[in-house]
């Protein structure tokens, strides 16, 4: 009966796809909220709700620079981020080029990255603070620092595995090494490159919490640490859900972004 | 003694981790303008290498390759290269793909609009033309390789150099392919090396078939004379005499006198 109706076997499909995460879910507030029972530091689901609520109603209050609305903090969050790696890809994508293509400069730099890449995004702090003297710019070269590894290294394998094939053809057609950059390596690499932006954003995002925790100003990081010291739980919660929805969103807006760029995909 | 293409003495080795590797020995072949040349032989038996030889993509260890008069020094557009895989950039549309070799030949001589008519042009000429603004990925296989000749003719080039250019391809749409590109070369005069393993494909296009021994150290063991009137009509060959012959001679060579075990 049912394959006689397209409209009841899409919201069958629906219902089945929707199913799954929607128990996961259920289990995990189930979870948080026995666990909130038995520990009365931790707020209930419903309490967190309630305080997000409010939270949300009025984001954007200004009440001087150490009381201002959690949407401010998330946008000083958020363009610290968008500055510090928008600075590692300027120079982490043309440099990754340049390391794929040569191989005196992969045997040169290789063994600088390969020290510095495992070192914690944290470390380099206060190398920031010494020499930039402030917090802000200090904050932004810790992200740079840590955003820029996955898209050198990303964009520099890239360009390693670009076809023969296609370099044949640059060989055979004679194609200068800027029309071999342009035409041929940059569209090949594309994908490459884009998987380095979205690990380099999801590190960006995870390392700028722990920053500003340090820097101190505004911003989400700043904020949990301010509400631990109120000792205002249900706000830590709420803003780790802030961190994980907005990582999530940008981790989603970048896999689309990187998709319209795949030839092989199309 | 002035070929258009001369290979002459011509030798090739490769050093690999377990020593060098003689892929070819003394190769003479000389070949005119506007003639068709295939090269047949067992696989390994570096047909493409002296294909490649040509093209500039390998250096010779010994001996001296011309193209019109000029050393070959490296690839360059006036040989220009059909692929086995057709290697057309994913990224370009099929007009995009026979622009950028014509941009390398004609980029200082000639408009943005006459560059892009030449390859419109090409591509009629390989009756794609309703094919122009797809992507590689959007078309056939068989497409894909007329989109691959489209680039190289576009060239205009002295010579085209075409690697088992349907080795690829299933038999029917092989068979068109063949009879387009007789048909191409008779009205474009175009000077062609074809590398195949296809003794058919060898017969009916090529004025002459070089026959390689088998590797290492190769060389050309025979070179036939197909001595057949142009147009050549594949169905009216079917049951023709001489056709049958030269057939044979290649048959005989392969599997008499340089039989292979299968590898």
């Amino acid at each position: 009966m049912s394959t006689l109706n397209p409209g009841a076997d899409r919201l069958k499909a629906i219902a089945r796809s929707i199913t799954p995460p929607m128990i996961g879910l259920g289990l995990f507030i189930l979870l948080w909220a026995l666990v909130s029972a038995n520990t009365p530091t931790i707020p209930t689901p419903g309490v967190t709700f309630t305080s997000a609520v409010e939270l949300f109603s009025d984001p954007f209050y200004n009440k001087g620079p150490n009381d201002m609305g959690i949407g401010w903090n998330i946008l000083a969050s958020l363009e610290r981020v968008a500055i510090g790696f928008g600075l590692a890809a300027l120079v982490g994508i043309p440099l990754g080029f340049i390391i794929g293509r040569f191989r005196f400069f992969n045997d040169m730099l290789a063994p600088i990255i390969s020290l510095l890449r495992p070192v914690s995004p944290l470390a380099w702090l206060p190398i920031g603070l010494l020499v930039l003297q402030k917090a802000e710019p200090a904050a932004i070269w810790v992200i740079f620092i840590s955003s820029i590894w996955p898209m050198i290294i990303n964009t520099a394998v890239g360009v390693t595995r670009v076809p023969q094939d296609y370099m044949n053809v640059a060989r055979v057609l004679n194609l200068s090494e800027w029309k071999i950059v342009t035409r041929i390596l940059f569209p090949a690499t594309l994908p490459y490159v884009m998987t380095g932006v979205r690990l380099s954003i999801g590190v960006a995002w995870l390392v700028i919490v722990a920053a500003e925790m340090l820097t101190g100003g505004i911003g989400i990081g700043f904020w949990i640490w301010d509400e631990w010291n109120n000792l205002d739980v249900a706000h830590i919660i709420i803003a780790i859900f802030v961190v994980g929805i907005i990582g999530l969103l940008l981790e989603v807006l970048l896999t689309q972004l990187a998709k319209r760029f795949d030839y092989d995909a199309r | 003694m002035n070929a258009y293409i001369q290979l002459d003495n011509v030798g090739m080795q490769f050093n690999t981790k377990r020593g060098p590797f003689i892929a070819l020995r003394d190769v003479d072949l000389h070949i005119q303008k506007g003639e068709f040349v295939s090269i047949i032989g067992h696989s390994g038996c570096g047909k493409s290498t002296v294909l490649n030889l040509v093209a500039g993509l390998l250096d010779a260890t010994t001996g001296t390759l011309l193209c019109a008069g000029r050393e070959i020094k490296g690839p360059g557009p006036d040989r220009a290269v059909v692929f086995q895989n057709h290697s057309l950039l994913p990224w370009l549309t099929c007009t995009g793909n026979v622009l950028l070799a014509v941009e390398q030949v004609f980029g200082k001589s000639e408009s943005k609009t006459q560059m892009l008519d030449r390859a419109h042009r090409a591509l009629e000429l390989v009756h794609l033309t309703h094919a122009n603004d797809k992507f590689p990925h959007e078309i056939s296989g068989g497409m894909k390789q007329r989109v691959g000749i489209a680039r190289a003719l576009a060239m205009e080039p002295k010579a085209l150099l075409m690697d088992e250019p349907f080795g690829a391809l299933d038999a029917l749409t092989r068979a068109h392919l063949q009879d387009e590109l007789m048909s191409i070369c008779a009205a474009t005069q175009s000077t062609v090396i074809m590398v195949t393993h296809d003794v058919d494909e060898a017969v009916l296009l090529s004025d002459r078939i070089v026959m390689m021994t088998n590797g290492p150290s190769a060389t050309v063991g025979e070179i036939l004379h197909v001595d057949l009137p142009r147009p050549r009509e594949r169905l009216a060959l079917a049951d023709d005499a001489a056709y049958n012959h030269y057939r044979h001679e290649v048959l005989k060579f392969l599997y008499e006198k340089h039989h292979k075990t299968a590898a």
